[in-house]
C-alpha cells in the first residue's frame, strides 16, 4: 500500500511540473491562438537566464528574478515587435512555423550568453524528504515538489481569475477569437500580444526554476516541452484547469503504469504512455476534458 | 422601459450640437495593388442624423467603413473626424475616439458568452489597472461592477436577457447580429458604423432591428451610418443617403431625391458602365 501511494504522490508531483509548463502553452494559444512550440525553450532560457545572472553577479536571487522577469517582457516584446506583428492575420500553421524558428533562436541566444554546462539553481528552496511522510508511513515525498505543487497552485488560481474576471483576460480571449473584432471594439493586439508573452514568460520562468532546481538547467529541459503536449490534449488547449488536471493524470499515470504494467512489458512504459493516453483522448473527446467545444452554426 | 437614457451622461462625446458636421470625407481614393476600390469620394455625416450608404455589390461600401474606421488607409484624401484631420489612424484609436461598428459577416468572439461579449464592449471604458485589476479586488472590482450594470442596461434594451450566458458561437443568427450591436453601444459611441444590419434576416427581425436602430439614434442621440441593401428600410431609416457605384459617388441627398436619380436607377438595373 505504502508503494502504491508513494508511487501516486509522486505522479501528482510531476504532474504539476508537467502542468506549469503546459500552462504557458495554454496561455500563449488562449490569447493569440498561436501553439507556441518555443515554450519549452522559455523555461529554458529563463532558467538560464536566472542562474546565469546570479552566478556572473552574484547578486541575491530576488534581484536576479526581477532581472529575469524583465528579461522576459524584453523577449516578449521583441517576439511581437519582430514576428508577430508581421504574421497578423496568418494561417495558424505559419505562426507555429515561426514558434519553432524562435525556439531555435532563443537556444542559440542562450547557448552564446550563458554557455552551455549544466548550471545549479540554488536559492534556498526546500529540498529533502518531507521527514512526517517518511517517519511515519514510509513514504519518500520530495519537499521541492511539494513547494512546487504549492506555487503552482497560487499561479492557476490567479490566472483563473485574471482570464475570466477581469477587463485584460477578456481582451485576451477576445484577440485570440476574432482579430477584426478586437480591433474594432478597441483593443490593441500589440499590446495584447505583448502582455501575454510576459505573463507566459513569467510562468515559464517560474517552471524553470523548478526544474532546474530539481535537475540542473541544462538543455534537455527543453525536452520537458514535448510532456506538455499530451497534458494539452487531456485536458484541453483552452483550459487553465485543465492544464493542471491534465498534468496530474499524465504524471500519476504514468507512473503507476511503469511500476503495476511495466514488468509485464519490459518496462519503459513511462516514456510513450502519456502519448497513448493523449491518442485515445483524441479518438473520443478531441477537445479535451475542459477545452471549449465550439459549437457554431453553419 | 428604456428610461436610462442620459446622453449628457455618455463619456467620451464632443460637444458638437445636432446637425454640425461629425465627420467629414474629402477625395478619398483608396486601392489594392492595381484594384481601384474607391475612386475621389467626398461626403459628411452629420451629428445625430442616420447616415445610408447604398450601392451595387462591389461598389466600395464596405471599404468606404473600413476606411473610416481605420481598418485601411487611403492613399489620398483626408478624414476629418470632430474638426481634426485625420492621417493615419488605427482601429483602436478609432475606437477610443467614439467610433464603434458591427461587420457585414458578424464578427463575434464566438467561444464567449453574450454578456462576455458586451463587455468587451467597456474595454476602454475600464481605468483601473493592470495590478488592481489582477488582484480583482477593491476599486477594480467596483468599476467592474459598474460597468456590469450599464451592460446590463443595453441587454435590457435590446431584450435579450434570455440568452446572456449563452455562447455566442450557438445563437441564430438574427440574435448573433443583435448582440454584435450590444457589443457597438457598450462602447457608447458618437459615431456608430453598421455594415448590412439585415442582411440574412427575415421580415419579423428586420422590423425589430430597424425599431432598435431608430431607437439608438433617437434615444442616445448616436449618429449612425449604415450600409443596407434593402431599399424599404433605407427609406425609412435614413436621413441622407449616398450611393456609391464602381467605387465611385453617383449620389447624395435625401432618399426620395436619391431614389428618382436616373444615375442611381441605371446603377440598380444594371446599365452597362460608362454609358
Amino acid at each position: 500500500m505504502a508503494i502504491f501511494i508513494e508511487t501516486v504522490l509522486s505522479g501528482l508531483m510531476a504532474g504539476v511540473m508537467y502542468a506549469l509548463v503546459a500552462l504557458g502553452f495554454v496561455l500563449i494559444f488562449k490569447a493569440s491562438g498561436i501553439f507556441n512550440f518555443a515554450q519549452g525553450v522559455m523555461c529554458l532560457f529563463a532558467a538560464l537566464t536566472f542562474a546565469g545572472i546570479m552566478e556572473k553577479t552574484s547578486v541575491p536571487w530576488p534581484i536576479a528574478f526581477v532581472l529575469t522577469v524583465a528579461v522576459m517582457v524584453g523577449v516578449a516584446w521583441a517576439v511581437e515587435r519582430f514576428v508577430l506583428r508581421h504574421l497578423v492575420n496568418q494561417e495558424p500553421i505559419i505562426l507555429f512555423m515561426a514558434t519553432i524558428g524562435l525556439a531555435y533562436v532563443l537556444e542559440g541566444v542562450g547557448d552564446i550568453i550563458w554557455g552551455s554546462d549544466v548550471k545549479v539553481i540554488n536559492i534556498g528552496l526546500p529540498s529533502g524528504a518531507v521527514d512526517v511522510l517518511l517517519d511515519n508511513f514510509d513514504i519518500y515525498l520530495d519537499k521541492l515538489e511539494v513547494f512546487a505543487a504549492l506555487i503552482a497552485a497560487v499561479l492557476v488560481g490567479f490566472l483563473a481569475v485574471f482570464f475570466q474576471k477581469t477587463r485584460i483576460g477578456r481582451a485576451l480571449r477576445a484577440v485570440a477569437d476574432d482579430h477584426q473584432a478586437a480591433l474594432s471594439v478597441g483593443i490593441s493586439l500589440q499590446t495584447i500580444w505583448v502582455i501575454v508573452w510576459s505573463v507566459a514568460g513569467f510562468v515559464a520562468l517560474v517552471a524553470g526554476i523548478m526544474w532546474g532546481a530539481k535537475s540542473g538547467v541544462q538543455f534537455s529541459l527543453s525536452l520537458i516541452a514535448l510532456k506538455a503536449l499530451p497534458v494539452l490534449i487531456l485536458g484541453g488547449f483552452t483550459s487553465i484547469p485543465g492544464a493542471i488536471v491534465g498534468g496530474l493524470i499524465i504524471g500519476v499515470g504514468e507512473k503507476l503504469a511503469e511500476i503495476y504494467v511495466g514488468p509485464m512489458v519490459g518496462g519503459a512504459i513511462e516514456n510513450w504512455f502519456a502519448y497513448m493516453l493523449a491518442l485515445a483522448f483524441l479518438l473520443f473527446r478531441p477537445q479535451g476534458l475542459f477545452g471549449e467545444k465550439i459549437i457554431e452554426r453553419v | 422601459m428604456n428610461a436610462f437614457v442620459d446622453p449628457a451622461g455618455m463619456s467620451g462625446h464632443s460637444g458638437l450640437a445636432r446637425g454640425e458636421v461629425l465627420l467629414r470625407v474629402d477625395n478619398v481614393s483608396l486601392s489594392f495593388g492595381g484594384v481601384k476600390a474607391i475612386t475621389n469620394i467626398s461626403f459628411d455625416i452629420l451629428k445625430g442624423e442616420v447616415r445610408a450608404i447604398i450601392g451595387p455589390n462591389g461598389a466600395g461600401k464596405t471599404s468606404m467603413l473600413n476606411v473610416i474606421n481605420g481598418f485601411y488607409h487611403p492613399q489620398e484624401g483626408t478624414i476629418t473626424w470632430r474638426g481634426q484631420v485625420r492621417r493615419k489612424m488605427r482601429p483602436y484609436e478609432a475606437a477610443s475616439h467614439g467610433i464603434a461598428r458591427t461587420f457585414q459577416n458578424v464578427a463575434l468572439f464566438k467561444g464567449m458568452t453574450t454578456l462576455d461579449n458586451i463587455m468587451t464592449g467597456r474595454g476602454l471604458k475600464m481605468r483601473k489597472n493592470f495590478f488592481w485589476q489582477c488582484l480583482h479586488w477593491g476599486p477594480a472590482l467596483k468599476e467592474e461592477n459598474e460597468h456590469r450594470r450599464k451592460v446590463e442596461e443595453i441587454i435590457d434594451f435590446l431584450e435579450i436577457q434570455a440568452i446572456r450566458k449563452t455562447p455566442v458561437g450557438r445563437l441564430p443568427y438574427g440574435l448573433q447580429k443583435r448582440v454584435e450591436l450590444a457589443r457597438a453601444l457598450a462602447m457608447e459611441p458618437e459615431l456608430l458604423l453598421l455594415d448590412e444590419p439585415m442582411a440574412g434576416m427575415n421580415l419579423e427581425e428586420k422590423e425589430d432591428m430597424s425599431r432598435f436602430i431608430l431607437d439608438v439614434n433617437q434615444q442616445f442621440g448616436t449618429t449612425i451610418a449604415l450600409i443596407e441593401h434593402d431599399m424599404g428600410v433605407v427609406m425609412d431609416l435614413s436621413d441622407r443617403v449616398v450611393v456609391l457605384d464602381y467605387g465611385r459617388k453617383i449620389a447624395d441627398g435625401p432618399p426620395e431625391e436619391v431614389q428618382s436619380n436616373q444615375n442611381v436607377i441605371d446603377a440598380y438595373l444594371g446599365v452597362p458602365h460608362g454609358n
